[in-house]
């Protein structure tokens, strides 16, 4: 499959922009309140305009602003967040089967989160949690990426591997506290819930907390475009353009780490968004970071609420969490890649 | 001719891998206008060379000048600004097109920032041209043949406009007559002032064409000057093990060696 042209490539931004917009129009539609199409342009309206405390007697206007748009708005940011991170890694790493969840970034900022849940810190400051989630997946992306780094090269083998090692060491490490927790139900029942992943119940608070890291991230990743694009070469060959390959990592691992932690922390569990969304889109896009970047953040919150639409189109009656989606689609694409890979993954 | 300039310069230099060591007290100074071969057997040090005075290996004693600097001292933003290089390895995993790839080399100027400016791209067209690559210019550099790859990286090094260019093997995948382009096209960047430096193991071809040959063994340079003082048949006894008779042509002075023999042990 050949890359788009320039034009062709304006109209697929175009195209994703616009059905996130759709996509976010129906999720402000849908959910067990019924509440008409030709209201909720005066009721988003009103909301602006008054005090949402004052105005909180309409029962419509609180569930469109209290629970749907907030629920709307941390799925995108997260699915922003996550397949941004994705496409980074990958071009970071050389590889396109790098992500938050197969490195095991993921489980590291569920890790963190959960060890703040279990000392009760999160209910201290809601700043708690998310700065538990960065410190894991920090952590746990430094561990990975130097036990696999040789000279500054990640080989494909020992870095898939030292990622599900650690996956699978901070996910019994997780398992283990909430065995610990199961003795206060309370304590349990909030590791549990969000462990599971998704994005019911998602408040203001969690919105406030994504969005300065969402944005203040982005931005930041997408000064590094021509960067990623010399490392995709190769450590000899972005040395040789300019590229200071050692600090633009360090300054990489930091701002991914920050937002897989703030995605995960405001929507627990949601895996394989970084992995599919950025491989796709450069498949159509091709590899340049210039358009593959802000293909992935349009590209991940797409992804995510619509996965979040279909899952409550599709079966309204149960709370499934949004992870159990994401994983099942993504975790066979993953072994598809592997599969059609196999020839340079050497283990 | 242009007056000469001291481009590159190296005092006493070391480096080793863990207790290895790979390049032992090593001097050597380079200048404008000059093409220089390194010459030496398998395992010589000349890529680790290369690479010293790339900056991307640090000597662990000794110091590489990039004229009155430190090469240390330099980001590597500055340096890649003043060297350019061609590796050994030009795989190209991923869908960019040759004049993506070429762009690449204007980096260091552009920075993470910055779109192409028209005189950018004008210089992009340049480094197509004098590399024959204007027809590839849109194909994906993927697709393309080991010799055509080469001839991109070479093509992103002239984009990068530095007065110092160092090539690792540069026509070790080249067919004869993109050989013969291409130390053509390099004699003619240092005629206009480059310093070109190219680890070559073709010594016949680096006779015809540099001007000075460096003749490595063990990470020590052994032999240095024209290539009539350096290919003579005791060094490369010596050196290179071989057996060989070296004739000179009384018609253009090219070098002629026929190996017979390897030197038994």
């Amino acid at each position: 499959m050949t890359a788009l042209n320039r034009s062709g490539k304006t109209l697929f931004f175009i195209l994703i922009s616009a059905l996130l917009i759709i996509c976010l129009c129906f999720g402000l539609l849908l959910g067990p309140a019924n509440i008409p199409v030709s209201k909720i342009p005066s009721l988003l309206l009103d909301s602006l305009f008054t005090d949402l405390e004052a105005s909180s007697s309409d029962w419509m206007q609180n569930i469109l602003i209290d629970v749907r748009l907030p629920r709307l708005l941390v799925g995108a940011l997260a699915g922003s967040c996550l397949a941004i991170c994705g496409a980074v890694m990958q071009g970071m790493f050389r590889n396109p089967l790098a992500s938050p969840s197969v490195l095991g970034v993921s489980s590291g900022a569920s890790l963190g989160a959960v060890i703040a849940l279990y000392l009760g810190l999160a209910s201290v400051s809601v700043w708690i949690l998310p700065l538990f989630a960065f410190t894991g997946a920090g952590l746990t992306l430094f561990i990975v990426y130097h036990i696999a780094s040789q000279r500054g090269h990640a080989a494909v083998g020992t870095l898939l591997l030292a990622g599900i090692a650690m996956a699978a060491l901070n996910s019994a490490l997780s398992s283990l506290i909430l065995a610990l927790s199961l003795d206060t139900w309370g304590v349990g029942q909030s590791i549990i819930y969000w462990t599971m992943g998704g994005l019911e119940g998602r408040t203001w608070d969690h919105v406030l907390l994504i969005t300065p890291f969402a944005l203040i991230g982005i931005y930041l990743l997408l000064h590094y475009t021509r960067s990623l694009d010399a490392l995709l070469l190769g450590e000899t060959h972005a040395s040789s353009i300019g590229v200071d390959v050692a600090r633009t990592r360090r300054h990489l691992l930091l701002i991914t780490s920050c937002l897989v932690g703030a995605a995960i922390s405001v929507c627990g569990g949601i895996s394989f968004i970084g992995l599919v969304v950025p491989h796709i889109l450069r498949l159509i896009l091709g590899p340049h970071h210039r358009y593959l970047l802000p293909a992935s953040a349009i590209g991940g919150a797409l992804t995510l609420v619509a996965a979040d639409l279909l899952l409550r189109s599709a079966l309204p009656e149960k709370t499934i969490p949004l992870g159990v989606i994401t994983a099942a689609f993504g975790a066979p694409f993953f072994l598809y890649l592997l599969v059609r890979q196999r020839w340079s993954v050497r283990l | 001719m242009m007056s000469k300039q001291m481009l590159l310069n190296c005092h006493n230099l070391s480096f080793g891998y863990q207790k290895q060591s790979v390049i032992k007290d090593l001097s050597l100074s380079l200048q404008s206008c000059e093409f220089v071969g390194l010459i030496g057997p398998n395992g010589a040090g000349k890529s680790t060379l290369l690479k010293l005075l790339l900056g991307l290996n640090k000597p662990n004693l000794g110091e590489v000048m990039l004229g009155e600097q430190a090469l240390s001292s330099l980001s590597r933003n500055e340096i890649a600004k003043r060297i350019s290089f061609v590796p050994q390895d030009h795989s190209i995993d991923y869908a960019f097109t040759v004049s993506e790839m070429v762009a690449m080399g204007r980096t260091p100027y552009l920075g993470n920032y910055r779109t192409e400016t028209s005189q950018d791209l004008d210089i992009i067209e340049n480094a197509l041209q004098r590399t024959d690559l204007m027809h590839l210019k849109d194909r994906h550099a993927d697709q393309l043949s080991g010799g055509e790859r080469q001839r991109v990286f070479i093509a992103r090094a002239l984009a990068q406009q530095t007065e110092t260019l160092l090539l690792d093997e540069p026509t070790a995948s080249l067919d004869l007559c993109h050989q013969l382009e291409l130390m053509n096209l390099i004699s003619s960047l240092t005629a206009e002032g480059h310093l070109a430096v190219a680890a070559i193991h073709d010594l016949e071809l680096a006779s015809r064409y540099c001007t000075r040959l460096v003749m490595l063994s063990e990470g020590a340079i052994v032999a240095e000057g024209t290539p009539v003082e350096v290919l003579t048949a005791d060094n490369l006894k010596r050196y290179f093990s071989i057996e060989a008779t070296v004739a000179v042509s009384d018609l253009d002075g090219s070098i002629r060696i026929t190996a017979h023999n390897p030197v038994s042990p």
